[in-house]
């Protein structure tokens, strides 16, 4: 895979919402702004009004502690509220409340890590630090971001609770990073503070270098599927420079969604200067050593302590436990289905091989599809029950994940049920022989070859040939014209 | 140490680009002036010691002020747009940025 060589250097700046939080981050407005109409989940505060005064959601900043436990940060004993002033009307005060680690001003947290296992090598990705800020507004265009005449803003995302992550640039290629951020998603989702479910809830900058370049920054990128994609175009785009002697400028690129390139941003040298000075409107937080043990003794079981518990206590492999594990909604819908029908084992297998093969391939997240634990158990149950075939319920699980049909009623109205009608199978063994009279001589001598033989079955019928049947009626088929034919 | 630093012209320009204010060649010269005046009475502090003395990010002795984490009531549906100067339908509106 291109992009893969090993002179890569990606670092990432997430932006989290903390969509568990029912308010936001200085106000009491519903975070709850999805599909709601424009500016009706605003207030003073929010909108930036004279007089009106921030005051920090409590449970935001236990949410963000645990965070920041769990990817093993120093939590600083004393935080600080920054202004960073902008001119942009998502945010209507001029300036984000958020931290920041200069000018005596000390971020939530540092120094942290996440393993990765990747490519069968277990990867260290630093964490530089973690911070609380407030997400901005949102911005419409009418048409095209650079020829709309105005710009419309809604206030209802403006003040929800954000934590922005910063790695070190650790990260060596494209599918790390989405790897990465999956795990991150995981964590976060098993925290229970964060639902990657939800449109927007995730969203990265990249800081990305290749040997002999300079770094480019890339910007907007909306979710860990999208990551993959704007790093791949802008490595492609570095290393095309490159190869060419050309220099790759330091800059600042906006990921287009739509286009799937980066393209440059018009900047101006005075954009970077945020003239951060410390918001006087919120007090310092002192995060005491008793607060900090309360969160940690009600932080609930993590990513790589499940990832231990599903191999001691269902005996699953390493890396089918890591792979389920690598979403809580996978890690919780393998465990209610295990709840339902004891057979972890055949539970998992499908889920690694077919399920997620088809999510996978189609670009689905579990929650978009319309399978549920009962209905997988019940299709196992009908393999199990010598109703169906393996081969036809191979068949049936894309079925189940795009109409939510249950097993049972698409073998119905299919006609999938297992053919094991021993005079029909008879019949068609005879047929099959006389049409295939190489194949059949090769069977008597080799009993390898007569694999040929039990495909042609299972052709001739669709799949719906009962399997193991099959198999024993034609061996013993050919045991019976070895005898008459007098081969040993 | 030592308020001797004058800060240039370039730098009152760089200013008012940030704060998004057109100054003529005349009143760049008057800010310059009295930008560095503000600097220079400022530059007596430096004088201070303040070598074991913690910053001051609050003048106010109070620490963790919190709310909890329950829904109020947003402002009612016609007021955050009552006194915007411009909007279209639900929306605010501005010009545009980039």
């Amino acid at each position: 895979m291109k992009g893969m060589e090993g002179d890569v250097k990606i670092g990432l700046e997430v932006h989290v919402q903390m969509t568990s939080l029912k308010t936001k981050l200085f106000c009491g407005c519903s975070s709850d702004y999805r599909g709601k109409e424009p500016n009706t989940l605003v207030c003073p505060v929010c909108l930036g009004l004279p007089g009106s005064l921030p005051v920090l959601n409590k449970k935001a900043v236990e949410y963000a502690v645990m965070a920041a436990l769990a990817l093993n940060c120093e939590i600083s004993d004393r935080m600080l509220f920054f202004r960073k002033n902008y001119f942009y009307p998502d945010l209507p005060k001029n300036f984000q409340i958020t931290q920041y680690d200069r000018a005596g001003g000390v971020p939530l947290a540092r120094n942290g890590y996440l393993y990765l296992d990747f490519e069968g090598r277990r990867r260290k990705i630093r964490i530089s630090r973690i911070h609380l800020e407030e997400d901005p507004g949102r911005l419409v265009h009418l048409g095209s971001i650079d020829r709309s005449p105005y710009t419309l803003v809604d206030y209802n995302r403006s003040g929800v609770a954000l934590l922005e992550i910063v790695t070190k640039p650790d990260i060596r290629s494209p599918r790390e990073a989405r790897i990465f951020l999956q795990k991150l998603r995981s964590i976060l989702e098993h925290l229970g503070i964060f639902d990657g479910g939800l449109e927007g809830a995730m969203r990265c900058d990249a800081n990305i270098s290749i040997a002999g370049g300079t770094r480019v920054e890339v910007k907007n990128i909306s979710s860990f599927k999208e990551v993959e994609r704007a790093l791949s175009f802008e490595i492609t785009r570095q290393r095309g420079l490159l190869e060419k002697g050309i220099m790759v400028k330091r800059e600042t690129r906006h990921w287009d969604e739509a286009r799937r390139v980066t393209v440059s941003l018009r900047t101006k040298e005075t954009e970077q200067d945020y003239r951060y000075f410390p918001e006087l409107d919120l007090v310092p937080v002192e995060l005491k050593e008793e607060f900090i043990e309360k969160v940690k003794a009600e932080m609930p079981e993590l990513p790589d302590k499940r990832v231990e518990r599903f191999i001691s206590q269902y005996g699953l492999p390493r890396y089918d436990a890591s792979v389920l594990v690598s979403s809580k909604a996978l890690a919780d819908f393998f465990e209610e289905a295990v709840r339902l029908y004891n057979k972890p084992k055949e539970i998992s297998n499908w889920m690694m091989s077919d399920l997620l093969r088809y999510l996978y391939e189609n670009n689905l997240e579990l929650h978009e599809s319309k399978i549920t634990p009962a209905k997988l158990v019940e299709m196992i149950k009908l393999i199990d029950e010598g109703v169906i075939s393996g081969k036809i319920a191979k068949r049936i699980l894309p079925k189940i994940i795009v109409t939510g049909k249950s097993p049972s009623e698409i073998v119905r109205e299919e006609g999938m049920v297992k053919i094991s009608d021993l005079e029909f199978l008879e019949n068609l063994i005879t047929r099959i022989f006389a049409e295939n009279p190489k194949a059949v001589n090769d069977a008597l001598i080799n009993e390898k070859a007569a694999h040929y033989l039990v495909g042609q079955l299972m052709k001739a019928t669709e799949g719906k040939a009962d399997p193991v049947l099959s198999s024993q009626l034609i061996m013993k088929r050919l045991e019976k014209l070895r005898r008459e034919r007098g081969i040993k | 140490m030592g308020g001797s630093r004058r800060i240039p012209v370039e730098e009152i320009r760089h200013i008012a680009e940030l704060a998004h204010i057109e100054l003529t060649k005349e009143e760049e010269i008057v800010f310059t002036e009295q930008f560095n005046r503000i600097l220079e009475y400022f530059s007596m502090i430096d004088e201070a010691d303040t070598e074991n003395v913690p910053l001051t990010y609050h003048v106010l002795d109070l620490v963790n002020v919190y709310r909890e984490d329950e829904v109020h009531e947003s402002m009612k549906r016609d007021e955050p747009l009552r006194n915007a100067s411009k909007k279209e339908g639900r929306f605010f509106k501005s010009p545009r940025i980039v």
